[in-house]
């Protein structure tokens, strides 16, 4: 079974928030990254973008194949984790510590899921 | 409804991610993650299960002019005990399959073909036979293990004498005793690197995976899945069915002269071949320069100009870097060329270079 720390909210689409004065860290689950395998390349957005509830702002390859991250929010990046640029694998490595991308002006957000909810959610997928 | 390798029960233990492949279910990686097991392969060794490949016998008298007939190589005068390359063309030019023929006595071959391919690959045979040739698919009675590496035969040696191991590169031995398990060892791969190919009966299969396990427990010997098979295969340069080819690409403008025998008096595709002249299209590498990875089935451009398309690519673990294939037009095809791949609507720049991306040292 994965590690779902109790502390996060989840999306649907295996991304683990942080809301921390109202400032929404967003990262991929562990869940995630062990279905994605060796990730070597991540596109991410640049500070001051848009980010939208339910839709990409990020794509991660691993040497399989290539999948879009969601955003869980809609609002503005604030901070770009590049440090995964040149070191992808980090997601790999501690996927709770390799944070994507910190959204502020957060307007809307998405259904969360605390641990609970998610872990149903990745036991689903396992079955 | 997929079929069980003999070695899927093996495969569960070991705690391989299972997935649907060419109707098998087979490992897609196990628990290392296909950069180890890439990287097992290319410094010490890897133990692949690839029995789904599929596996016809031909007999008769006739078997080496049906053989001549429906391949593009010329298997004339061929040593016992030699493997030999090939690819199955259709009247029209187009590639069926891409295969290996073993020759095991003056009318008894093995030809060994791909598994998403077997049942049309057979189909066309059968239809194609010369009075006196007999073809057999023995596919589901035969489980293929494939050794790899540069501590591949340290790790036979340990189970075999020294002359039970088939030394040339492209020859096979056709009956081993391995530790009372009869097989037939080859010294061939798809991984770029030195390594065996070993056939054995589906029974047998199980005790093989796992004296190869104990034997190669020293050598760094790690269990690899699919994943860690193409990103090898690709790494080497080495062609993939429905990739590099399909039925609308030839093995010409694959790039696969080296297997096809224009000079030979007849064979299926033969004269579609010679009549289409220098291919419309060439296959060359391409290491990418910019940012990103480039996959199959996107556009290459030469500033506005679209020139051809990606046949393979992904992130080559030995090498580092990001590489793929593409089928090109020939008059934008020079070493150095600098060119740019669409990867989902951006433009990503590459540059040609030759091929193989990766050479055993």
């Amino acid at each position: 079974m994965p590690n779902i720390p109790a502390n996060l909210k989840y999306s649907k689409s295996h991304e683990w928030i942080l809301e921390e004065d109202e400032v929404f860290t967003i990262g991929l689950t562990d869940y995630a990254q062990s279905a994605l395998g060796d990730i070597v390349f991540i596109n991410l957005p640049e500070e001051g973008d848009e980010v939208s509830a339910g839709e990409s702002f990020a794509d991660v390859e691993s040497v399989k194949a290539v999948s879009d991250v969601f955003s869980p929010v809609t609002g503005i990046v604030s901070a770009v984790n590049e440090a995964l640029l040149d070191d992808p694998a980090q997601i790999n490595e501690a996927p709770y510590d390799a944070w994507l991308i910190k959204v502020s002006q957060v307007s809307n957000t998405e259904e969360l899921l605390d641990s609970d909810g998610y872990e149903a959610v990745v036991a689903a997928e396992e079955a | 409804m997929e079929q069980k390798t003999p070695l899927y029960d093996v495969h569960v233990a070991e705690g391989g991610k299972i997935v649907p492949f060419a109707g098998y279910l087979l490992p897609v990686q196990y628990g290392t993650g296909v950069i180890k097991e890439h990287m097992a392969v290319r410094q010490q060794a890897g133990l692949f299960d690839v029995s789904h490949m599929g596996e016809i016998l031909f007999t008769g008298p006739t078997a080496l002019d049906t053989l001549n007939h429906l391949l593009t190589n010329d298997y004339t005068n061929m040593p016992l005990n030699k493997v030999r390359y090939g690819v199955m063309c259709t009247p029209d030019g187009g590639t069926i399959d891409d295969l290996v023929v073993y020759k095991f006595g003056e009318e008894s071959y093995l030809v060994v073909v791909n598994a998403a391919n077997r049942e049309k690959d057979f189909t066309h045979m059968a239809q194609n036979l010369l009075p006196g040739t007999k073809a057999e698919d023995i596919s589901d009675s035969v489980a293929q293990l494939a050794l790899q590496g540069p501590n591949s035969p340290a790790i036979l040696k340990k189970l075999l004498p020294e002359e039970q191991i088939p030394k040339g590169y492209y020859t096979a031995l056709p009956d081993v005793d391995l530790q009372g398990i009869r097989c037939m060892i080859s010294r061939t791969g798809y991984t770029g690197e030195l390594g065996y190919e070993i056939y054995t009966a589906n029974e047998n299969a199980p005790k093989l995976w796992q004296l190869l396990r104990k034997a190669g427990e020293e050598f760094g010997l790690i269990p690899c899945g699919l994943g860690a098979r193409d990103t090898l295969r690709l790494e080497a340069a080495m062609p993939l069915y429905g990739h590099e080819m399909d039925e609308t690409i030839s093995p010409l403008e694959a790039g696969l002269d080296f297997g096809v025998k224009l000079n030979k008096k007849e064979f299926i595709g033969r004269d579609a071949l010679v009549s289409a002249g220098t291919p419309k299209r060439v296959r060359v590498g391409l290491a990418v320069t910019g940012r990103g990875i480039v996959r199959e089935h996107q556009e290459v451009y030469l500033g506005q100009e679209k020139i051809g398309l990606t046949t393979s690519g992904t992130h080559c673990p030995f090498l580092d870097k990001a590489v793929a294939m593409a089928l090109i037009d020939p008059a934008h095809a020079a070493e150095g060329t600098a060119l740019e791949v669409n990867v989902r609507g951006r433009r990503v720049p590459v540059e040609i270079v030759p091929l193989p991306f990766y050479k055993r040292p």
